[in-house]
């Protein structure tokens, strides 16, 4: 019981890091981008490249991890995205999928359609017994440096000056652009350092997510529930969603495995429905 | 004063719902296939039944505005009722498409109302979700659907009795063309008529529409309900005509796919539809016989540049083509379709 709860704390901090880049392209600029996901996949594959091929250790893959997905992120929202942000919300999901199709088909004729499997250091398999509770090394790892960017997060949002300048825009763009910030800018960052993100969590999932070119495909909808249900005004909302839905998904998938992920889609349809602000905002 | 109004409108709408040459001469062609094409009729038909699958999403995102990424829910449904039909031994074919056209427009008359609250987000996602979790029975209730092996065992009867299905594919083709054709009709009729513009005034402006007394939740819920039968008709086609079905006709490319061949053929017009199965089906035929695993990336490609280039721009070339086609040269829609590609 307590080890499933563990499990999808795991789970949904990985969420988390995996989508809270979305919360931010969604909440700064309205950009519905269904391509994060191959941003996250992009860092599951430095790491498990450098890995496999060039025996790279595990833990030093990890900032190339952030490092590659964040200069792409960067380079596309430069190139591409930037023009997109004034469109329709059907031209920026239409962009976007068109972007996911290139990236799944991509990987695909670069690495092939198999799982990676990326082999873990031995000091993080297997598995402890803390007070009668079996905790898994590598998931207690993924809990810690999830908790720890969830906090450097959170303050770098509330205390610095970059992050009081990313909450305004975040409410209102225009007048924000009116007191001299620069929007744009800030946009350009974040969504690399979102992207980045994403790609850290692909590097960090690839051991519990799998990975496979249809990667962005199949989370998708996890990245999208993440940020519908929480809301994309904080980092909180998401952060709530996230852990909620892990937890959601790991003990359906364990007690009522026949039913399987419906419960999870449901629920996100419920709660729009009711809720089409998300779970954790004001309305407004 | 208002009779006069009510008078201009009569008239614009009589214009607009009469037939141009360039519309006589497409639905020709297309008949004409089948006697000169032979051997390309498998691929016809599926082009007839992504046609009129893209048609039933274009009634909902091009006339009244809802985006949605997940019309393949209705498809799918309409497959699995169609399939399992036949299975269990009611093999009318005709019997089959009533049945998936109600059951799916049962369903979308239910999950409209999901639909008329919230952002586009929201719409996007709730749509999604409602294909998913069909998804996700189809696959668990696999005493039913056959679940991942797919619903075997689908034998039909003949067509009213008299056309029995063939290999070739030749009585399979002119069953689903018959069919689009008269669905596009229907179609055609209900958006020109005062009904289809007050879905267009919405589209444009739902406040506004309101305010002028348009019942715009009535409205929605309507014609969500008619696109969901459409589709469903689209996929009993498919059943049907290929006698198997299995979860991919509820995947979420299928839901992708048809919005991108709408997106191709140009979103509020009814050949939109229609035009862009045919590109698309032939950009798939050529592109995966060059590369087989790999023309998703190229289809990808496509979209992005589309929207780059600027959806509206290339479909009000075409329509102005299209216009000048109708009214004056009567060019064939084979001209106009190298038009527009070569615009991409």
């Amino acid at each position: 019981m307590l080890t499933i709860l563990f499990d999808g704390i795991a789970y949904g901090m990985l969420l988390f890091v995996l989508a809270c880049g979305l919360a931010v392209t969604l909440g700064l600029m309205n950009f519905v981008n269904l391509a994060h996901g191959a941003f996250a996949m992009a860092g599951g594959y430095v790491t498990a490249v450098l890995m496999n091929r060039i025996g790279v250790p595990f833990l030093a893959t990890l900032p190339l991890a952030f490092i590659v997905p964040a200069i792409l992120g960067l380079v596309l929202e430069r190139t591409l995205y930037k023009r997109l942000y004034t469109r329709s919300h059907l031209d920026q999901v239409l962009f976007s999928i068109g972007l996911v199709f290139m990236a799944v088909a991509a990987v695909d004729y670069s690495f092939g359609s198999q799982q990676q499997l990326i082999q873990l250091p031995t000091w993080l398999q297997g598995r402890i017994d803390i007070l009668g509770v079996q905790v898994g090394l590598y998931r207690s790892f993924i809990i810690v440096i999830c908790g720890a960017l969830v906090v450097a997060l959170q303050l770098i949002l509330t205390k610095t000056r970059f992050g009081s300048r990313l909450r305004a825009a975040v409410d209102d763009p225009r007048v924000a652009r009116g007191l001299g910030i620069n929007v744009s800018l800030i946009f350009a960052t974040t969504f690399a350092f979102g992207s980045g993100l994403a790609g850290l969590g692909g590097a960090l999932g690839a051991e519990i997510l799998g990975l496979d070119p249809t990667f962005p495909l199949k989370f998708m909808i996890y990245f999208l529930i993440v940020v519908t249900v929480g809301g994309t005004t904080s980092i909180t909302g998401p952060f709530l969603a996230s852990l909620l839905l892990g937890i959601a998904d790991v003990a359906g998938k364990y007690y009522v495995p026949s039913v399987g992920a419906f419960v999870i889609y449901t629920l996100m349809i419920v709660v729009l429905v009711l809720r089409p602000q998300g779970l954790f905002e004001r309305a407004r | 004063m208002s009779t006069n109004v009510a008078d201009y409108v009569r008239t614009t709408l009589v214009r607009r719902g009469r037939w141009g040459i360039g519309e006589i001469v497409f639905w020709l062609i297309a008949a004409a296939t089948l006697y000169f094409l032979p051997e390309r009729h498998l691929i016809l038909n599926e082009i007839a039944i992504i046609g009129l699958f893209a048609l039933s999403l274009d009634l909902i995102l091009g006339y009244a505005g809802i985006v949605s990424l997940g019309h393949a829910a209705f498809f799918g449904l309409g497959a699995y009722t169609a399939g399992i039909l036949a299975r269990d031994g009611i093999a009318d074919p005709l019997l089959g498409l009533g049945a998936a056209a109600i059951a799916a427009a049962i369903l979308g008359f239910v999950t409209s109302f999901l639909v008329l609250r919230g952002s586009d987000l929201t719409k996007l996602m709730v749509t999604l979700g409602v294909a998913l979790v069909l998804g996700e029975i189809a696959n668990q209730a696999s005493w039913l659907t056959g679940g991942a092996d797919g619903l075997q065992g689908i034998t039909m009867g003949p067509i009213l009795g008299l056309f029995e299905f063939d290999i070739f594919g030749t009585t399979a083709y002119a069953y689903s063309l018959t069919v689009t054709f008269l669905l596009f009709i229907v179609a055609r009729r209900i958006v020109v008529s005062p009904y289809g513009l007050s879905l267009r005034s919405i589209r444009d402006n739902p406040l506004k529409a309101r305010a002028v007394g348009i019942p715009v939740n009535h409205r929605l819920v309507a014609v969500y309900t008619l696109a969901a039968a459409y589709a469903g008709v689209a996929g009993a086609l498919l059943a049907q005509t290929t006698q198997f079905v299995s979860l991919d006709v509820l995947a979420f490319h299928r839901s992708a796919d048809v919005m991108l061949v709408l997106v191709i053929g140009g979103v509020g017009y009814l050949y939109g539809g229609l035009i862009g199965a045919i590109v698309f089906k032939v950009l798939q035929d050529v592109i995966s016989a060059w590369t087989p695993q790999y023309w998703q990336f190229w289809i990808g490609l496509i979209l992005v540049i589309i929207v780059l280039v600027g959806r509206e721009r290339l479909t009000e070339r075409v329509r102005v083509l299209w216009k000048g086609a109708a009214g004056r040269t009567a060019k064939s829609p084979e001209t106009l379709q190298k038009t527009s590609a070569r615009e991409v």
